[in-house]
């Protein structure tokens, strides 16, 4: 049986701003319905990687392929559900008037938009909330709307830039389940994340320090290969510490 | 459809910000009120020449008062009245007065008239046929300073106000993220622009309507041409300030630097909005006066309230302020490929 399709795939990507060089000659390739995550510190480069792959920027040299199509393309950016870092969201409107807005953007209306609108708080268990004014919401609360904002068109692949800071052990648990069933229903996630026990939580993982992808494999396979208890560990001695 | 939601929120944004609302209607009505009260004050006193003054007359007004002049012949007065010694003369003609005004301010006019009637009213009280006859130099009756610069305020408030609030409004859309969002969706470059100048677009209508509304019918400015011209004016001219605020709007990064675009921006523009005679203003700078939207509004406002002219008069200024708006809309499209490059 052949191994899952590679759902995205980096070929030799590198991004200079002015004289900095913020990627290095990356390349990989994440499978269908698989959960991806990035580990790294802030300023390695992660954002850039994964703004390329929602279309926003593009990359000095080397190509990405979504789907088996060249990023970037309007067509597949409606495939694509993509939550920044900042959670831009329109503190003015309700939870609701942002949902709607956004859903309209993807086409979604009347009955339909109305039910996915109800999936999606439920799910990040916001549903209490829907009629209050974002600018009255908590951190942990933009952050659970903004993740909600982009499940909404049911993208099959959701690029996930720190999803979970701000947001409480209890909460992030069940954000993690609500992964894994969307991860179930074939949904490819690409998480970025600088926090260590999160990226156990990664089917795959790719290290990234300083615009180099230094590892990629299993959280096992990373920690066995360096005889490393932690994920952390494994870390320190890809990046030649 | 995208548009459309797009449009829907942006009117929500508005009418859920309160202060900002209150700001692009009121602030408005309030500059305007102020100005009709301080120009149209009739705290001048005029200086008037009497020629062949009856006795009768002298009997009743204090001549001596250092205002007044005395002529021998209409002549006389007429050449003072040139040379702004006087704002006007009365002459009697059979005992019947008639008024002769300098005429180019319209402060002075106003002025002259009720002066020169408050003094000859004790003469009406047998003779209801002396009311006086009244003919100006320059100008006409009736005209207010206001009604001359009026319209070129209503233009360059509406200007005023939509660029600074489409402008910080797009500034936060970019600071906050939330552009980038709209980027990560299937939303087209050209349907954020066109979204944006659509909601604020009717939004400018509403704000347009009741400025203009109040200012022709409540401070009574002088409207001798059609409402609804004037309208179109303010929203093509609204256009413009809007897609000229949002292009500006990506060479800020906060709202103070929003801020500083209004000297360099949108004050110099009153200079050559005919504010002032453009005749006037040196050579080496008069140039500048056709490369900024206000120039034709205002122009083509005045063409409509103060002249009374209609589409044909105006066509030119409309098509000018058309071009205007699809050139910035053009250049903030192809700004946005700054975030996105498809």
């Amino acid at each position: 049986m052949e191994a899952t399709k590679a759902c995205i795939s980096i070929r030799h990507v590198s991004k200079q701003f002015g004289k900095q060089q913020v990627l290095k000659k990356i390349s990989l390739e994440i499978m269908e319905g698989e959960i991806f995550g990035l580990l790294g510190p802030s300023g390695a480069g992660k954002t850039t990687l994964v703004k390329q792959l929602a279309g926003l920027d593009t990359p000095t040299s080397g190509e990405n392929f979504l789907l088996q199509e060249k990023m970037p393309s309007l067509k597949l950016i409606e495939k694509v559900g993509y939550m920044a870092q900042s959670d831009a969201l329109y503190g003015e409107l309700s939870a609701k008037e942002n949902l709607q807005f956004f859903s309209a953007l993807y086409g979604l209306k009347g009955k339909k938009q109305q039910q996915r609108i109800e999936e999606v708080m439920k799910l990040v268990q916001l549903s209490d909330h829907l009629h209050k004014l974002v600018s009255n919401y908590s951190g942990g609360m933009k952050r659970r709307l903004s993740l909600a904002i982009a499940l909404l068109h049911e993208p099959e692949i959701l690029i996930l830039d720190e999803p979970t800071v701000g947001i409480d052990p209890m909460l992030r648990k069940s954000i993690w389940e609500a992964f894994y069933e969307l991860k179930n229903k074939g949904t490819t996630l690409i998480v970025t994340t600088h926090v260590m026990d999160e990226a156990e939580k990664c089917d795959r993982l790719g290290m990234i320090r300083n615009g180099s992808l230094i590892a990629v494999g299993t959280p096992e396979e990373l920690k066995q290969k360096t005889n490393s208890a932690t994920i952390e560990e494994a870390f320190l001695v890809y990046g030649g510490a | 459809m995208r548009i459309t939601a797009l449009i829907i929120r942006i009117l929500r944004q508005i009418v859920r910000d309160k202060r900002t609302m209150g700001l692009l209607i009121f602030a408005p009505i309030l500059v305007l009120t102020m100005l009709h009260l301080v120009f149209n004050g009739n705290d001048y006193t005029p200086k008037i020449g009497f020629v062949h003054i009856p006795e009768s007359i002298v009997d009743q007004i204090d001549i001596s008062d250092e205002k007044i002049t005395e002529y021998k012949n209409e002549k006389e007065a007429k050449e003072d009245l040139s040379s702004q010694e006087i704002d006007g003369y009365v002459v009697f003609h059979n005992q019947s007065p008639s008024i002769f005004l300098e005429g180019s301010d319209p402060t002075v006019n106003g002025a002259a008239i009720k002066w020169i009637q408050t003094v000859l009213k004790p003469l009406q009280g047998n003779e209801p046929s002396l009311e006086p006859k009244v003919d100006f130099l320059h100008g006409s009756a009736g005209m207010g300073q206001f009604d001359y610069f009026g319209p070129v305020l209503l233009g360059f408030f509406v200007f005023f106000f939509v660029f600074l609030i489409a402008g910080v409004s797009f500034l936060r859309e970019r600071t906050t993220g939330t552009l980038e969002r709209l980027l990560s969706t299937p939303l087209r470059k050209w349907e954020i622009v066109t979204g944006y100048v659509l909601g604020f677009g009717i939004f400018t209508m509403i704000q347009a309507t009741i400025i203009a509304a109040y200012a022709i019918y409540v401070l009574d400015m002088l409207m001798e041409g059609a409402f609804l011209y004037v309208l179109l004016i303010i929203l093509l001219l609204s256009f413009t300030a809007l897609t000229l605020g949002i292009l500006l709007s990506s060479f800020a990064n906060n709202e103070l630097q929003m801020i500083q675009f209004i000297p360099i921006v949108v004050v110099p523009q009153i200079f050559f909005s005919g504010l002032f005679n453009l005749e006037t203003i040196s050579e080496w700078l008069r140039w500048i006066g056709p490369f900024t939207p206000l120039y034709y509004a205002a122009d083509a406002l005045r063409d409509i309230m103060v002249r009374g002219y209609g589409w044909d008069e105006i066509y030119r200024d409309v098509f000018v302020l058309l071009g205007f708006s699809i050139l910035f809309m053009i250049v903030n499209i192809l700004a946005l490929r700054k975030y996105r490059e498809i």
